[in-house]
C-alpha cells in the first residue's frame, strides 16, 4: 500500500470506485461542507476538494478535506499548480499528509483570467507532470526535490487528470502516459458526452498497456437543461457535447428527468468497458443529485474500504 | 526585438505634472521598429504635447531628439547637451532605454513614455507577438522551435493542458494554444518523441528569480589599462 487511501484499497481489491465531488464553499463557514458530507456519505467513495475552482477564492482543499474527514468522507484533495511554487506544494503535501489526507489530485488549475481574480499572477512552476515526479519521489524516495531528505515521506494516492476531449487528440494517450511514468497511481477523466471519442481514446490506452498501470476513472457531469449543454459546448475549452445530447436535453419533456437517465446510461456502458476502474460523478451545482444517479446505476450500497 | 506601446496621452500628462521643459528621446532601434518610440512618434507626442500645453495654459517647452539605440551609453551621451536644457526627460524607449538615460543623466528626471511588454517579432504589418520568455535556459530545441514560457499562459513544459482545443488557448478563442503549435511542428519534423519525454521541474536559478542577471564574456571585458587607453587617457 502506498498511501492506505480508502479508494486506493478498493482499487487494490479490484472493485469499481465511484467518487464524487464536494465544492468549498465562499465562505469560511465550515457549515456548507460539513452537511455536504454529511448528506452524500456512503454514495460515493471518496470526495474530490476543488482548489479555488476556475480561478474563483473559496475555501481551500485542505482545510474541506479535514472537515469532509471529521465528517466521515474520505477526501480527494485537488491541488493546482497555479497559485503554489514548488516549497508551497511539497509543504502542503506533507501538511495534509499529516492531517490525514491520504488522495492527492495534481492539476494545472484553470487559468485565472476565469475567476475573481483575473489580475493575479500566476505561478506554475511545477506543471501537473512535474508535480507528480516531485510528490511520487516525496512519497518514495522520501525526499524533496533534490536530493534533502525528509524525517518521513507522505502517505498519499496519487491522482491526475485526463482529459480525452482537448486537443490534439493525438497527444492525449501520450499525456496520460507521461503522468503514468510521472507517478499518477489513478486518473479522473474530464467529463464524457462524446462516448465515441472516449472508446476512441481507451482503445488506444488500452493498445498501450495503460489501463494495467493506471486506474482510469471515467468523468461524468450530469445535465440539468439544454442551457447547461449548450453552456458546455460552447463555452467551456477542452469538452465536447455531442448534438445529439443537445438535441436529446431540448426533445426532453422533463430535462433534468433526461440529463440524470443519460448519466445512469452512461455509467451503465462504462461498467463494461475494459479498463474503466470507476466513475468521478460530478454534478457541477447540483451535488444532491449523486444519491439518486449511484442508486439508479445499481452502484449501492458502496462497499466497505 | 523588444516590444512595447505608447502608454495612454493622459497617463503621460499626469505623469508630467510639476515639470516645465520637457526632451521628448527617442529610440530608432526596436521601439521604432514597433511603431512606438520612433522618430515619428516621438514628432507626433512632442507635438501633441506642445497643443496640450498651449491649450490648457500649461507654458511648456517640448524638445525632441531621437538616438540610434537608448540601451547604449555610446548613443545617449548625444543626448547631454539637450538634457542639461530641460528638468524632465520623456523616454520613449523601451525600459531599457529609460534606465539608461537615467544612468547618464542622474540629476535629471527621467519619466517613461512606453509600456514594456516583451521580446517578440512582427506577426503583419501593426501586429505584434511574445516570443521568447528570456528565462536563461533554452529549450527551443526540445519544443519544435516554439517557446512554451512565453507562448502558453501555463508556461507548461510537459505539453497542453486540458484547455486546449481546435488549437486555441482556453484563456480566448483569439490565442493560439503554445503546444499545440509545438506538437504540429514536432509532428513536421517527425520528432514526436520529444513529446513522450517527461521534462522535469524546470531550474529557475538563470531565470530572474536571482535578482537582476548579468552576463560576463571575460575575454570581451577591458582590462584597466585598455579601458584608460581606449578613453584617451595613457
Amino acid at each position: 500500500m502506498k498511501s492506505g487511501s480508502g479508494i486506493e484499497r478498493l482499487f487494490e481489491r479490484g472493485r469499481f470506485v465511484v467518487t464524487g465531488e464536494i465544492g468549498p464553499p465562499m465562505s469560511s463557514d465550515h457549515a456548507p461542507v460539513r452537511e455536504n458530507a454529511r448528506f452524500l456519505k456512503g454514495y460515493a467513495d471518496a470526495f474530490n476538494l476543488t482548489d479555488n475552482q476556475t480561478a474563483i477564492v473559496r475555501m481551500s482543499s485542505l482545510a474541506s478535506s479535514v472537515i469532509c474527514m471529521e465528517e466521515g468522507v474520505e477526501p480527494i484533495m485537488q491541488m493546482t499548480c497555479r497559485d503554489r511554487n514548488r516549497i508551497a506544494m511539497q509543504s502542503d503535501l506533507l501538511g495534509a499528509s499529516a492531517l490525514g489526507v491520504r488522495n492527492l489530485l495534481c492539476i494545472s488549475g484553470d487559468h485565472q483570467v476565469f475567476g475573481n481574480q483575473p489580475e493575479s499572477k500566476n505561478v506554475y512552476d511545477l506543471d501537473s507532470i512535474q508535480q507528480l515526479m516531485v510528490f511520487s519521489r516525496m512519497r518514495d524516495e522520501a525526499k524533496v526535490w533534490g536530493e534533502a531528505e525528509l524525517v518521513e515521506g507522505p502517505k498519499v494516492f496519487l491522482g491526475a487528470a485526463a482529459n480525452p476531449f482537448a486537443d490534439p487528440f493525438e497527444f492525449r494517450v501520450t499525456r496520460l502516459a507521461k503522468k503514468v511514468k510521472a507517478g499518477a497511481d489513478f486518473i479522473q477523466t474530464q467529463a464524457i458526452f462524446d462516448m465515441a471519442r472516449f472508446e476512441r481514446w481507451m482503445a488506444e490506452v488500452r493498445s498501450r498497456g495503460l489501463d494495467q498501470e493506471v486506474h482510469i476513472m471515467a468523468g461524468l457531469v450530469p445535465l440539468k437543461s439544454v442551457g447547461a449543454a449548450r453552456y458546455m459546448k460552447n463555452k467551456v475549452s477542452g469538452m465536447i457535447v455531442p448534438d445529439e445530447i443537445i438535441a436529446r436535453m431540448k426533445a426532453a419533456e422533463n430535462p433534468k428527468e433526461e440529463g440524470l437517465s443519460i448519466c445512469v446510461e452512461q455509467i451503465e456502458h462504462l461498467l463494461t468497458m475494459e479498463g474503466i476502474h470507476g466513475v468521478h460523478i460530478m454534478p457541477v451545482a447540483w451535488e444532491r443529485k449523486l444519491p439518486e444517479i449511484v442508486e439508479r446505476a445499481g452502484l449501492l450500497p458502496r462497499p466497505t474500504p | 526585438m523588444i516590444i512595447g506601446e505608447q502608454k495612454p496621452f493622459k497617463e503621460i500628462v499626469r505623469n508630467l505634472e510639476g515639470h516645465e521643459t520637457i526632451l521628448v528621446a527617442g529610440c530608432r532601434s526596436c521601439v521604432a521598429i514597433c511603431l512606438a518610440g520612433g522618430e515619428k512618434e516621438v514628432g507626433v507626442l512632442a507635438e501633441s504635447l506642445r497643443i496640450h500645453s498651449d491649450l490648457n495654459d500649461l507654458g511648456w517647452e517640448v524638445g525632441e531628439a531621437t538616438v540610434e539605440r537608448q540601451c547604449e551609453k555610446e548613443w545617449v551621451r548625444e543626448l547631454a547637451p539637450l538634457v542639461e536644457e530641460v528638468d524632465c526627460v520623456l523616454s520613449m524607449a523601451c525600459g531599457v532605454g529609460a534606465q539608461i538615460v537615467q544612468e547618464m543623466f542622474p540629476d535629471t528626471r527621467v519619466i517613461p513614455g512606453l509600456n514594456t511588454s516583451n521580446m517578440g517579432a512582427p506577426e503583419e504589418q501593426g501586429i505584434w507577438s511574445e516570443k521568447c520568455g528570456g528565462c536563461g535556459d533554452c529549450v527551443l530545441h526540445l519544443t519544435g522551435g516554439i517557446c512554451p514560457m512565453a507562448r502558453c499562459a501555463k508556461n507548461l513544459l510537459n505539453g497542453p493542458c486540458g484547455g486546449s482545443q481546435d488549437g486555441m488557448c482556453e484563456i480566448d478563442p483569439e490565442t493560439p494554444c503554445a503546444w499545440d503549435q509545438i506538437f504540429q511542428s514536432l509532428k513536421r519534423l517527425g520528432r514526436l518523441d520529444l513529446m513522450e519525454e517527461n521534462i522535469p521541474p524546470k531550474d529557475w536559478t538563470p531565470s530572474r528569480n536571482g535578482g537582476p542577471r548579468t552576463i560576463v564574456k571575460s575575454s570581451a571585458v577591458l582590462t584597466e589599462k585598455e579601458k584608460r587607453a581606449r578613453e584617451g587617457l595613457d
